[in-house]
């Protein structure tokens, strides 16, 4: 197996919530991201999905190092990030970047597209001030950008345009891993198609590693090499996408896959779905052991006493939970 | 005679840049007890046609150019303010996509869920209430007795949702509009307001109008499906036949930019282009800059709905005249 190029150990990424108005004091903690281990090889699709609330955009932020990690490390490319110094951080984002969820949000509405994409070329001195500006107009063709708009504000782009100037910044640097945080979400289904092809060509041209966070499993069926399932700060399930999601191992991740209506009437109205009772709980006070158990339709008397390590469950494949084997099949 | 009929319902837009024909000449009906879905992209007018029907335009920069909306012989249109008022809210009732910003933050859920008894059915307060605790339970939210009288901030987005769907059915409705009630949700919790949304509507008999982008959530809920681009209907049908042989390229395309149902590792299929800009006038086929089968005749004149087979209508001017089959459909690759 080639060398992981991103590595987490254990990682924890804990919100302290305070309470008072003159006197704060400690009132407990969000787990956001409770103990994730996970390795990512160079060149790979990893797709995250979960709910909302599962941690799976605090993960995102803890491996930029966006938020202060609790515990644990995340190693890229043989780098500790989480004991980096500042300097060493920013030298980190040449290697790493990150896509966001709303395009409308997150360009600068003051910066032309050619500001925006001229920025991290001249931050990180990558190129001489003349050569910027056929960089710009090189990174502009490869997420399909006419050049000849570089000098338009993000407000005169459409949803999908705007998503690709996010890529083409997340791109400038020549990054080797790219951490997209919901990126089609926003879009419209025929939008949406565009822009899913444009990243899994530049995944393949460029051997680009891609975290790929989505919450619509369909999406990140079809572009991830590998899917890790999130729930309530754990990764519940991990292994090839295809097979996780068509014959989901993990309790939890079958009923998130029966939970996706088809664009069938035929299939749609015949299948079993399994509907989940109640909201996910709240990742202030998650349940003892299994963080599953309360929905959990198979569960037993021992899913409470201890949290479930993530165990094989198939060819490449690991699940966290104790009734694996005695489970029905799929 | 159907419950609702829609006939050229014309909502334009009149701004500083010019004016946006967000619905431009849209023709349905709705039978007692059916569930109609309204899909397309955003900016095709789906909302724009609920909020017309309800009353819900603002007038300026809205306004309704023509057109009619015929709710048991009543035209809400047109109507008295009056007589308006005492039809929406009760007899039809809407639900929105975004629970938070459609309930009173500042009010608790009892003073809300009781608001259209009062008004409609002049019950006392006390009578109300008991309704409305019945609403709650029945649309699955446990405690109701104590959560009640909450705040909408102390419910989770899934339970927000059933609130705002016990608010609307309280009165018992004939008609449910409900504008992309699930989209802000989780799919586990999707699945739970479908089902609901399913049952009640067994349980009360009342029609639904569903509008959604989602072609999978149509699939499960819907007997009568129509497909919107650019202000107009494109196609129109029931939802088997809608999925197994749309006729209109612009439902086919719709459904195959759907990543779930395209073989993994291929490339996926897509529309190429913008969808159209309303502020400009279409003269032909709203669809015409991104069809694959576009001709000279699709930007002659604008392509009327004509209805194909029973229930089934679409507006493709070559599917009419026969010069694209089914099968050459199916194979379209267009890419940009």
């Amino acid at each position: 197996m080639p060398e992981a190029i991103l590595e987490l150990r254990d990682v924890k990424t804990h919100f302290a919530i305070q309470q008072g108005f003159l006197v704060k004091r400690h009132a407990g903690s969000v787990r956001a991201v409770d103990g994730v281990t996970l390795s990512v090889r160079p060149g790979e699709v990893l797709g995250l999905v979960g709910e909302s609330g599962c941690g799976k955009s605090t993960l995102a932020r803890t491996i930029l190092q966006l938020v202060p990690t609790t515990a644990g490390t995340v190693i890229l490319n043989g780098r500790n990030l989480t004991a980096a110094t500042r300097a060493e951080l920013l030298a980190s984002r040449r290697d790493l970047q990150m896509i966001f969820q709303d395009p409308y949000a997150s360009l600068n509405p003051r910066m032309t597209v050619f500001a925006t994409l001229a920025e991290p070329l001249l931050v990180h001195r990558v190129c001489r001030r003349s050569e910027v500006a056929a960089r710009v107009s090189e990174i502009m063709q490869r997420v399909g950008l006419a050049p000849r708009f570089a000098q338009k504000y993000p407000h005169e782009f459409s949803g999908g345009q705007r998503q690709r100037i996010a890529i083409a910044r997340a791109l400038a640097l020549n990054p080797k891993v790219i951490v997209a945080d919901e990126p089609v979400s926003a879009l419209d289904v025929s939008i949406q198609a565009q822009i899913l092809n444009l990243l899994a060509e530049l995944c393949s041209g460029m051997k680009l590693t891609l975290i790929f966070i989505a919450h619509d499993l369909s999406v990140v069926r079809h572009i991830s090499d590998r899917v890790a399932v999130m729930y309530l700060g754990k990764i519940v399930e991990l292994g090839p996408a295809a097979a996780v999601i068509d014959h989901p191992a993990h309790p939890y991740t079958r009923a998130l896959v029966s939970a996706i209506p088809v664009p069938d009437p035929a299939i749609e109205r015949g299948r079993l779905r399994i509907v989940l009772a109640g909201d996910p709980p709240s990742p202030i006070n998650p349940p003892a052991g299994c963080a599953f158990h309360p929905r959990c339709p198979f569960a037993i008397e021992a899913c409470k006493a201890a949290p479930p390590p993530l165990s094989p469950a198939g060819p490449a494949r690991e699940a966290a939970c104790i009734r694996l084997g005695e489970l029905p099949p799929s | 005679m159907p419950l609702l009929a829609v006939n050229d319902l014309r909502t334009y837009f009149h701004t500083r840049n010019g004016v946006y024909r967000a619905v431009d000449g849209v023709s349905f009906s709705v039978e007692r007890g059916e569930t109609l879905g309204i899909v397309g992209e955003s900016g095709s007018g789906k909302s724009v046609t609920c909020y017309s029907i309800m009353g819900l335009i603002p007038q300026p920069p809205g306004r309704i150019e023509s057109g009619s909306a015929m709710f048991d012989g009543i035209d809400l249109l047109r109507c008295p303010p009056k007589v308006a008022r005492a039809i929406r809210g009760k007899r039809v009732a809407m639900i929105f996509q975004d629970p938070m910003t459609s309930l009173n933050p500042y009010l608790r859920v009892s003073e809300q869920l009781i608001e259209p008894l009062l008004i409609h059915e002049h019950m006392s307060r006390r009578e109300a209430l008991k309704r409305a605790l019945e609403m709650m339970e029945a649309v699955g939210i446990n405690d109701a007795g104590r959560r009640i009288h909450f705040h909408p901030h102390e419910f989770s987005g899934g339970m927000r949702q059933r609130v705002m769907i016990a608010m609307a059915l309280i009165t018992r409705p004939e008609l449910l509009i409900a504008d992309e009630p699930t989209t802000a949700l989780d799919v586990t919790v999707q699945a739970q307001i479908l089902d609901l949304i399913r049952r009640l509507q067994r349980e009360l008999g009342m029609a639904v109008i569903f509008v959604t982008h989602d072609l999978g959530v149509v699939a499960g809920l819907c007997d009568q499906v129509q497909v919107m681009y650019g202000g107009r209907i494109m196609e129109t049908a029931d939802a088997a036949t809608l999925f197994k042989q749309p006729l209109h390229p612009y439902t086919r395309a719709l459904q195959r930019s759907i990543p779930g149902l395209q073989p993994k590792g291929q490339e996926l299929f897509t529309i190429p282009g913008l969808p159209p800009d309303v502020s400009k006038p279409l003269p032909g086929c709203a669809f015409v800059a991104r069809c694959g089968f576009a001709a000279e005749i699709c930007s002659a004149g604008r392509p009327e709905l004509l209805t194909v087979a029973p229930g089934h209508a679409h507006a493709c001017v070559r599917a009419q005249r026969g010069e694209i089959s089914g099968a050459e459909l199916a194979t379209w690759e267009a890419h940009a």
